[in-house]
């Protein structure tokens, strides 16, 4: 009813290999684009800019962990310090006095060269291994970051963001901030969705299925991992930047540490591997429920005339975060995005599938 | 540099290993029955202290029957976490079981400190704070009672590995399906080893309790847990033993060496170097079974 097609089939290579292969689902896109686009005339600042901007950047980061993760199967625990490198590289490079667009760019290579040398820890091992070489060398970037202090000012310091300017436009207001975070998330959600399509999404997924059957089809697991790694590492560098420069406005080692990295892996898996709209619901529920549940149990504490523990409030958070974590992987291994798949599925053929039994 | 202060420095990293491999015991359990990262053992630790805490100051039972009566209590919690969250996933890709073990971590944590607060509260072993002195060598008290206990964990896991049950959880370590097949019930088996981690838990979050407070911090060993865990190979508790004495010697005298060139801090940075170093030369580490696919 909704797709108004019972069931999918495409008599043609073209129309199999579009990017919406149902009309309905590349309707809803456009139809969420618009209202994107529309946010800052709709939703009042205080919701634009502290919780739609930083989803989109976090699920802008979250799609570069999901590509190497999700598409190419490999364990990523460093990812936050990837953030970090794009981060304080394009940073300073602002503070030279190069203009922004190409210090986003700079930060995103700089991320690129660091994310790369976790890659020669995946050409090793693979699986729990490599999980735990890349968070080892996280904790080595946070011992950099925390000990140099001509990157981060210092220890305990932190680094003021210069005022975003793109393209000769200083950007100072809230719609204008939300307007940089929209762009750069949609960006690289064209990219994901375009990857699916192309020969090197097919690689990656070759890779991450059996890296010597796909040595066998004639696919350089070796070429293709790095290039893996260097390519979500650009999308973090820049994200990384943008979420200084657009939410933080400040640098500080704190920001990148290793707990951000596990969070973004949950944001990734909570949402589904692979599954590119699942990260979008991932980032949603690991970075918004935990605060609207602490929200709630607030309101409803007030109500009832308790007096909870200022430290039992701080805490909740984080043990509503964990929880999370826990029952999605319970519930559905396969992340929010199969959910919303198998929600979908049905609905693709709703009325008429109910007759077959 | 005199021989002195260089044994002195060796000896007291020695006992600090020692309590590092108390920690890593109960990652190399779990992993030995059932190939899961355990990833909780630091939120495992935590809550072990804080039921420790729990139960001889807020119900005001002396210690030598707190400690065993929490120990009890984490042996039905370890029951337990295997029983609702790890079976479900049996059989699921390791990065799903990971990403479990750490969001159980988060909310052990998280909850614990929800329930108790977050300031730093001590343990009160009773054990003095005068240091030992052996020779011309200073020993801390508290990390010779660790490395005991350390060492008596172990003996004890020896012992417990060639009874019965501890035959079969070594049957299920070696071949999943072939215990399956003779019988062996390896649900409850991989449930076991997590009780069993947990109740080493409660040893480790008493001793380092003590040492440095109760607090989150108690989670943050993690990192130095996984290192001599890895470095012992996954599988093997006679290598976190040996991997913590060897780890802790490396990093107390290597921080000694590195600190004035760096400006401090260089434990982490050892730490981090020993496990990429592990990983990248002898994924199976010193003792442990030679099947880790390499790449």
């Amino acid at each position: 009813m909704f797709y108004r097609l019972s069931g999918v089939y495409h008599s043609s290579l073209i129309s199999d290999s579009r990017m919406f292969k149902v009309p309905a689902d590349r309707n809803l896109a456009v139809f969420l684009l618009l209202i994107g686009l529309a946010a800052p005339f709709i939703l009042p600042s205080l919701y634009l800019n502290s919780y739609i901007l930083p989803w989109l950047i976090w699920t802008a980061a979250a799609l570069g962990l999901n590509l190497v993760t999700g598409w190419a199967g490999q364990l990523h625990l460093g990812y936050a310090a990837v953030m970090a490198v794009g981060a304080y590289s394009a940073i300073h490079t602002v503070r030279l006095g190069v203009p922004w667009e190409i210090a986003l760019i700079i930060g995103g290579l700089a991320a690129s060269v660091i994310g790369s040398l976790f890659a020669f820890a995946a050409l090793r091992v693979k699986g729990l291994y490599l999980a735990l070489t890349t968070l080892a060398m996280q904790f080595v970037m946070d011992w950099v970051l925390t000990h140099s202090p001509t990157i981060s000012g210092g220890s305990h310091a932190s680094l003021q963001a210069p005022t975003l300017a793109l393209l000769g436009q200083q950007i100072t207001s809230d719609a204008g901030y939300y307007y940089v975070a929209l762009g750069w998330c949609v960006l690289v959600t064209i990219f994901m969705l375009n990857l699916k399509r192309t020969g090197l999404g097919r690689a990656l997924v070759a890779v991450r299925e059996k890296d010597f059957a796909a040595a066998i089809l004639g696919v350089n697991s070796f070429y293709y991992k790095i290039l893996a790694f260097a390519a979500s590492s650009f999308i973090a560098g820049v994200s990384g930047a943008l979420l200084v420069a657009t939410f933080y406005f400040l640098a500080a080692p704190e920001q990148f540490s290793v707990n951000v990295s596990i969070q973004v892996l949950a944001m990734v898996i909570v949402g589904g591997l692979g599954s590119i709209i699942g990260s979008y619901f991932g980032v949603a529920l690991i970075l918004l429920v935990p605060g609207l549940v602490n929200g709630l149990v607030v309101t409803a504490s007030e109500e009832l005339g308790m007096q909870v523990n200022v430290e039992t409030l701080a805490h909740i958070p984080n043990a509503v975060y964990g929880a999370l974590i826990v029952i999605i992987l319970m519930i559905e291994p396969l992340g929010l995005g199969k959910l919303y798949g198998n929600i979908r599925d049905y609905l693709m053929t709703w009325p008429f599938d109910q007759l077959r039994k | 540099m005199d021989w002195v202060f260089l044994s002195e420095l060796a000896i007291n990293g020695a006992l600090t290993g020692l309590l590092y491999s108390l920690f890593a015991i109960g990652l190399v359990l779990v992993y030995k029955a059932s190939s899961v990262p355990n990833l909780a053992q630091g939120g495992l630790t935590m809550v072990g202290a804080y039921v420790v805490l729990a139960l001889a100051r807020d119900l005001g039972m002396p210690l030598w029957l707190a400690i065993p009566l929490a120990a009890v209590v984490m042996f039905g919690l370890g029951f337990g976490i295997e029983r609702v969250a790890l079976r479900r996933l049996a059989g699921r890709p390791v990065v799903m079981i990971l990403m479990l073990t750490l969001g159980l971590d988060i909310f052990l944590r998280g909850t614990t400190l929800a329930i108790s607060g977050g300031t730093s509260r001590s343990m009160e072993l009773g054990v003095s704070y005068e240091p030992l002195l052996l020779g011309d060598i200073f020993i801390s008290r508290i990390h010779l009672v660790g490395a005991g206990v350390a060492l008596a964990l172990f003996v004890a896991f020896i012992v417990f590995f060639r009874t019965r049950t501890g035959i079969k959880l070594r049957a299920i370590a070696d071949d999943y399906m072939a215990s399956w097949s003779v019988g062996i019930s390896v649900e409850r088996g991989v449930g076991l080893s997590w009780a069993l981690a947990s109740v080493v838990a409660v040893a480790a979050g008493v001793i380092w309790g003590e040492i440095q407070g109760v607090d989150q911090a108690l989670s943050l060993l993690l990192l130095k847990g996984l290192t001599v865990a890895v470095l012992g190979g996954l599988d093997s508790i006679l290598g976190a033993i040996v991997a913590g004495i060897i780890l802790g010697v490396i990093e107390n005298v290597g921080a000694e060496f590195l600190d004035p060139l760096v400006g401090g801090g260089s434990r982490e940075l050892i730490v981090a170097a020993v496990l990429i170093l592990t990983v990248m030369i002898r994924p199976h580490g010193l003792f442990g079974r030679h099947d880790i696919e390499r790449v």
